[in-house]
């Protein structure tokens, strides 16, 4: 039975107030949604990044469960030590209860450095859930490009410059490398809707062995949009199909969310300040390239679903 | 009942693992600790030990795989070398920082570039300020007997570090010895039950493991870290003291050899040490006053026990497998620091040898010995065995 907001109500809160992440800020949202959605005995691990140093700031922390940051690039491998302590402790009889397994790590920590040990511990099998809250950027380090940056975003590694328009390759494909691994779920989404990600969290620590969910998450430092309209940005996300949100549960991929009207891209960017530079008559030509691109990775989404295109 | 079968120091690190069982291994192989993996994947496969073994994609996966297991409350050990250790540098670091007890072989091999595959202790060197225990072995004897008693001085309660187990590359880990085991059951006392502190599964009582510690509290905490360490000393001696009565062994935190009235000293750690043992036994039968002080717990460097027994003494050269590119060796720079404070000065050599695994025969061994009888002591550090 998918989770109601009224289930939510009810329940503990784990990751709570008085953590220092921005307001509207989309990493929080998202670790919070998981937090509600996992009522089981949890432990957390946390890659370096603003999700990390904002929330457990010595001495206080905003988890309300066991949790271990180690560093930034093995937020996976770190949790794949403490599900095979618990496998070896709960063999020996020293452990009894169910414990689940949640590690969370920015697009950096997760496309990048932290890419290699992701895929590590999803070969081996470990029963945990890796969340990438994904706001495209390095963010705790000060709004960089990363592998998940959208070509012609304005970052401060690559800016817009009097030759250079901001970013200049396209993101690469997270999810669909994750989905290479054939691990049991797998699954795409944002925060146009908390219970797209609810429910897609309970599903995925639901099911036994490795999962793993890209939440398109906002920055609203970096994608310098207005705090209130972060979910406004997401449903945009959605609706212009340059977040398609799906689930790939045992390689059967299905869309979870289908515009009834796609919007054009520009609804997208134009809110964002990162894309501010695109919209002069001479630039006309890249929102061209990136809306063909959009339509290209929706149409590929759309035919792993066995959508019509 | 003690028995004595034929092993490599791989095979005997593999050996008190087996017998340890611990609750994670997470390791990635690298040449020349590989055997030691294999050898416990076998113990795996066989049902031997019920220990979850993580095979990670990488060292730094493999020692995170560590951090995360020893904060959930498991007995975890590994094992590197070289690359291995240097691609773990970072996570090193995050072991002895969060104060867990992890124990791991190091077999030791020189670091890129160029490429090599055979023994200098550069790799461990290049931690040697990592916080770890650092515990080098002349023999896969020792090596066996080192594994079991860092497992207990590990967990201690007044220290809760990671220690590191070394041994000579492809001397060592390849070379086969006759070793003696202790029964398994005799182990497993030993070594006593895990008793895990502040368990992230303890979920009931949630912990938290790496939290941001800015410049109002990570003094402090390094400060606590420093601290441990300084109870190393008395806690090794103490566990030392009760594996000897076991093993009827003695694991001084240095060895003197023919020390006492000794003139002309040698100081050098792990397999080199043996051959210094041989050489020094040929010139005491000429009637030559040489010594050798062997150092085996490096970190922390037991500097008073090394003062005390080098004070006095006419010429004492420092063997370093091992450099420092651009100043004095790390032994021999720390040899010379603990001997500031002592009275009766020795006059001190610094050799650098074996690097690449660059053989060291007792002869080159005997020319050092020879340098210091005749005064042919330079302030520049010397290469021995090198094509100059
Ligand atoms: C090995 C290493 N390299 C670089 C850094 C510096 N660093 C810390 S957080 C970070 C960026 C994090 O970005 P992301 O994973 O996207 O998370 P976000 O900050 O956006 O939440 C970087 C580069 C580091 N901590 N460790």
């Amino acid at each position: 039975m998918p989770l109601t907001v009224r289930d939510l109500l009810k329940r503990e809160e784990k990751f709570v107030y008085g953590h220092r992440l921005c307001p509207g800020c989309g990493a929080a949202l998202t670790a919070r949604l998981t937090m509600l959605a996992i009522n089981e005995p949890v432990v957390v691990s946390c890659a370096t990044g603003c999700l990390e140093v904002s929330t457990t700031i010595y001495p206080y922390t905003a988890w309300r469960v066991s949790w271990i940051h180690s560093a930034f690039e093995n937020a996976a491998a770190t949790i794949s030590g403490v599900e095979a302590a618990y496998r070896a402790l709960k063999k020996k009889g020293k452990i009894s209860k169910d414990v689940k397994f949640v590690a969370f790590g920015g697009d950096g920590g997760t496309y990048d450095i932290g890419l290699q040990s992701l895929s590590g511990a999803l070969e081996r099998g470990h029963d945990f859930l890796y969340i990438c809250y994904n706001n495209e950027g390095y963010m705790n380090t000060g709004a960089q490009r990363s592998g998940g940056t959208p070509m012609c975003a304005d970052t401060t590694t690559a800016p817009v410059g009097k030759v250079i328009p901001g970013k200049t390759q396209w993101r690469k494909d997270l999810t669909a490398i994750v989905a290479g691994h054939h691990i049991p779920y797998v699954a795409q989404t944002t925060l146009h809707n908390p219970l797209d990600l609810v429910n897609k969290v309970r599903k995925a620590i639901e099911t036994p062995g490795p999962a793993f969910i890209n939440v398109l998450a906002p920055c609203v430092r970096f994608w310098r949009v207005d705090p209130a309209d972060m979910i406004k940005l997401c449903k945009l996300a959605v609706d212009t199909c340059f977040w398609p949100v799906f689930e790939i549960i045992n390689d059967e991929w299905k869309l979870s969310y289908k515009p009834k009207e796609k919007k054009p891209i520009e609804e997208f960017l134009k809110i964002q300040g990162r894309f501010r530079h695109l919209f002069v008559p001479e630039k006309r030509h890249l929102i061209d390239e990136i809306q063909k691109h959009v339509d290209r990775e929706w149409n590929f989404v759309l035919k792993m679903c066995g959508e019509t295109v | 009942m003690k028995k004595k079968i034929p092993l490599t120091g791989n095979a005997a690190f593999a050996e008190a693992m087996r017998q340890i069982n611990p609750d994670v291994v997470a390791a990635y192989p690298i040449t020349p600790q590989t055997e030691i993996m294999m050898t416990f994947a076998e113990f795996v496969a066989d049902g031997l030990v019920d220990t979850e073994l993580v095979t990670a994609e990488s060292e730094h996966s493999a020692m995170s795989a560590c951090v995360g297991a020893s904060a959930a409350g498991a007995r975890v050990m590994t094992a590197t070398s070289a690359q291995g250790l240097a691609l773990m540098h970072e996570v090193v670091y995050i072991a002895s920082g969060l104060r867990l007890p992890i124990v791991m072989g190091v077999v030791n091999r020189a670091l890129s570039a160029p490429i090599n595959i055979h023994c200098d202790h550069a790799d461990t060197m290049a931690e040697r300020d990592s916080g770890w225990i650092q515990i080098y072995s002349e023999t896969a004897q020792e090596v066996y007997d080192h594994t079991i008693l860092a497992i207990r001085l590990a967990e201690r309660e007044d220290v809760r570090l990671p220690v590191m187990v070394c041994q000579d590359g492809f001397i060592t880990s390849h070379g086969v010895e006759p070793v003696e085991i202790l029964d398994d059951e005799v182990v497993k006392k030993f070594i006593g039950e895990f008793k895990p502190w502040n368990p992230l599964l303890d979920t009931d009582n949630p912990k938290t493991y790496g939290a941001l510690d800015l410049f109002d509290y990570y003094f402090e905490h390094k400060r606590q870290q420093f601290e441990a360490m300084k109870h190393v000393p008395k806690a090794y001696e103490e566990v030392a003291e009760e594996l000897s009565k076991i093993t009827g062994r003695k694991y001084p935190k240095v060895e003197g050899f023919y020390m006492d009235d000794a003139e002309y000293v040698i100081v050098v750690m792990s397999s080199t040490a043996g051959t210094t043992k041989h050489v020094v036994k040929e010139l005491r039968a000429q009637g030559k006053k040489v010594g050798l002080l062997k150092i085996r717990l490096y970190r922390p460097f037991p500097k008073e026990e090394i003062s005390r027994l080098l004070e006095g003494k006419k010429a004492v050269a420092v063997l370093d497998r091992a450099y420092s590119v651009g100043a004095e060796a790390p032994l021999f720079c720390e040899i010379k620091s603990a001997l500031y404070d002592v009275k009766a000065k020795p006059v001190l050599a610094s050799y650098i040898y074996g690097l690449g695994g660059r053989d060291t025969p007792p002869s080159l061994i005997r020319s050092v010995y020879e340098d210091l009888m005749n005064g042919n002591i330079s302030k520049e550090e010397k290469y021995l065995g090198v094509r100059e």
